[in-house]
């Protein structure tokens, strides 16, 4: 029996050279897990069974994770949990109580070792329950006394229309999370997402929740790998849109492959069906993992610069052709993220004057999520947060997208000064904010109507 | 859409560093302490740098292949040589379809 190299030196060197020079590795793997059994009046019973719930069907989720990073050599970033909306499964309960909810919640990721657990969360796109209203109101006390925590609310869909009472509420949600944390910059702001269009199956915090239409347990994939296409973009300078694309295309390709292998090989070792792959480029703080520098590598002198609409839309559109080919179920959020204080590359441009919160918003008509991970000055009024909310929540209503706010306030501080959130998250300078109120506007109350384009049956 | 085959238990073993006397021996006299199997060994070297890509059947051995691919990786970096071992899905994955 002959045998032969079954790969092309060049391939097994590329593969490698992603991997250990340009920072390609599985961002997330998240397991997703059903609460809506755990449903009880009294809240130690509830408490135990959501612990319990919890600690079984993720207890092996960490060491599995760590062997099939092992096993093939690339690096699987974080391991995580999401559970269904809480807002739901504990809509008999008061704000206090969800607050020990929360600390369940926290014990249980803390034994089984993930680093977040996600779905603190309502959906209260057309209005609220008992339930959606206990949780938004313990989000504060929550997010600032735990340690894993992720909270999200969803405040706007296509079909709903915008939920304007909640959008106020959330405004002033934000800033008091951000004031009791103010010693650590603000941090439990960190851990909230305000959404519209929010995806059910999205294994990426601070977002992530497991929602009602999924199955028992899932296994969903986020794979990264902004340094991987930066690199390619670097390499052809002289490359037309045309070709610029097919090259993204490829790259993208590639990535979302390792995310469908691990996401493969997760499932059958952990028995539970793999859901999705969500092939969106997550950047983190470190050199040469950056969106920006992919916008910058294409010939913008800067990030935010006139251009960067453009150069961002047929990067985030090029991703997905690439991915949706290299996976059986892509889902999530798909696209690039262009988080600040996560991304070198934006955060220089914030400093040098060249990206405004208006070019982000601008941005945000043409990738995936929103306004993400943005320190505001410390006094912002919640009037002005819910009314960026609104904003946000507008584009991704009218576009059919999702969009999420992750906004910081940082109390005590200005326009120019700089936070520090540490780790993934990073650190950033605070940006600018447009000085008129928004006051009577957002205070009008009551729901934007869904847009016509809702009427599609 | 091809899958790898279900058994498929090969890894790919590539060696990185500068060219000295006895990688390969030291690499194959470990792998057949183990009793894993060498299926086809590809090596080069350009301007004294050692490049060698290893293909094994890991089949025959007990040992898990992160035990392997651990010790190799130690003992390589006290060589001053960079180790990989990995199951050769990666590989199938990101470059066949």
């Amino acid at each position: 029996m002959t045998m032969t190299l079954t790969f092309a030196r060049e391939e097994i060197q590329q593969t490698i050279s992603m991997i250990h020079d340009e920072n390609l590795d599985i961002r997330t793997v998240t397991m997703g897990i059903s609460l809506l059994d755990c449903v009880s009046e009294d809240i130690n019973v509830l408490e135990q069974k959501i612990y319990d719930k919890i600690v079984k069907n993720a207890g092996k989720l960490v060491s599995v994770g760590e062997q099939m990073s092992a096993r093939y050599g690339i690096p699987i970033i974080n391991k995580r949990v999401s559970v269904t909306p809480i807002g739901i499964v504990a809509a008999n309960m008061n704000s206090e109580k969800m607050v020990r909810i929360a600390k369940a919640l926290d014990r249980a990721a803390r034994e089984v070792g993930v680093n977040f657990i996600g779905g603190f969360s309502a959906l209260v796109q057309k209005g609220f329950t008992i339930g959606d209203l206990a949780l938004i109101e313990a989000i504060p006390q929550a997010l600032s006394e735990t340690e894993f925590i992720c909270s999200s609310v969803n405040i706007g869909t296509t079909k709903a229309g915008i939920n304007m009472d909640a959008v106020l509420k959330m405004g002033e949600v934000v800033l008091k999370c951000a004031q009791l944390t103010a010693d650590k910059d603000g941090i439990a702001a960190a851990k909230l997402v305000v959404f519209c269009n929010a995806p059910e199956d999205n294994p990426f915090m601070a977002g992530s929740f497991h929602g009602v239409g999924e199955p028992e347990c899932v296994i969903n994939v986020g794979v990264s790998g902004p340094g991987v296409v930066a690199k390619v973009v670097k390499k052809y300078p002289e490359a037309d849109f045309s070709e610029l694309s097919n090259l993204i295309k490829q790259t993208a390709f590639k990535i979302t492959r390792m995310g469908e292998l691990i996401g493969r090989a997760a499932s059958k070792e952990l028995n539970v069906p793999f859901g999705i792959i969500d092939l969106s480029l997550a950047p983190t703080p470190a050199i040469g993992d950056s969106v920006a520098e992919i916008l910058e590598n294409m010939g913008l002198e800067r990030c935010g610069t006139h251009g960067t609409t453009a150069a961002l839309a047929l990067l985030n559109d090029a991703v997905k052709k690439g991915g949706a080919m290299a996976s059986s179920h892509v889902g999530g959020l798909s696209g690039a993220f262009i988080p600040v204080s996560e991304d070198a590359g934006m955060v220089k441009a914030v400093e040098v004057g060249a990206l405004t919160l208006d070019k982000l918003e601008a941005m945000t008509c043409v990738c995936s999520v929103g306004l993400d991970m943005i320190a505001l000055p410390g006094d912002v009024s919640a009037e002005t947060i819910s009314a960026i909310i609104a904003d946000e929540a507008a584009i991704g209503m009218i576009n059919k997208k999702t969009t999420a706010v992750r906004v910081i306030p940082a109390i005590g501080k200005k326009a120019g000064d700089r936070v520090e959130f540490g780790g993934l998250l990073g650190g950033a300078p605070v940006m600018a904010i447009h000085p008129f109120s928004s006051k009577m506007f957002v205070k009008r109350g009551g729901r934007i109507p869904a847009p016509i384009i809702s009427l599609s049956n | 859409m091809a899958l790898p085959k279900e058994e498929s238990n090969r890894a790919i073993i590539t060696v990185l560093g500068r060219d000295q006397i006895g990688i390969i021996a030291w690499v194959s006299g470990r792998l057949a302490e183990y009793n894993v199997n060498i299926l086809d060994i590809s090596q080069t070297i350009i301007n004294e740098f050692f490049t060698m890509i290893m293909v094994v059947d890991i089949n025959p051995t007990n040992l898990e292949l992160v035990a392997l691919s651990r010790m190799l990786e130690d003992e390589g970096r006290d060589k001053g040589l960079q180790v990989k071992v990995q199951h050769e899905d990666i590989f199938t994955f990101m470059h066949r379809i």
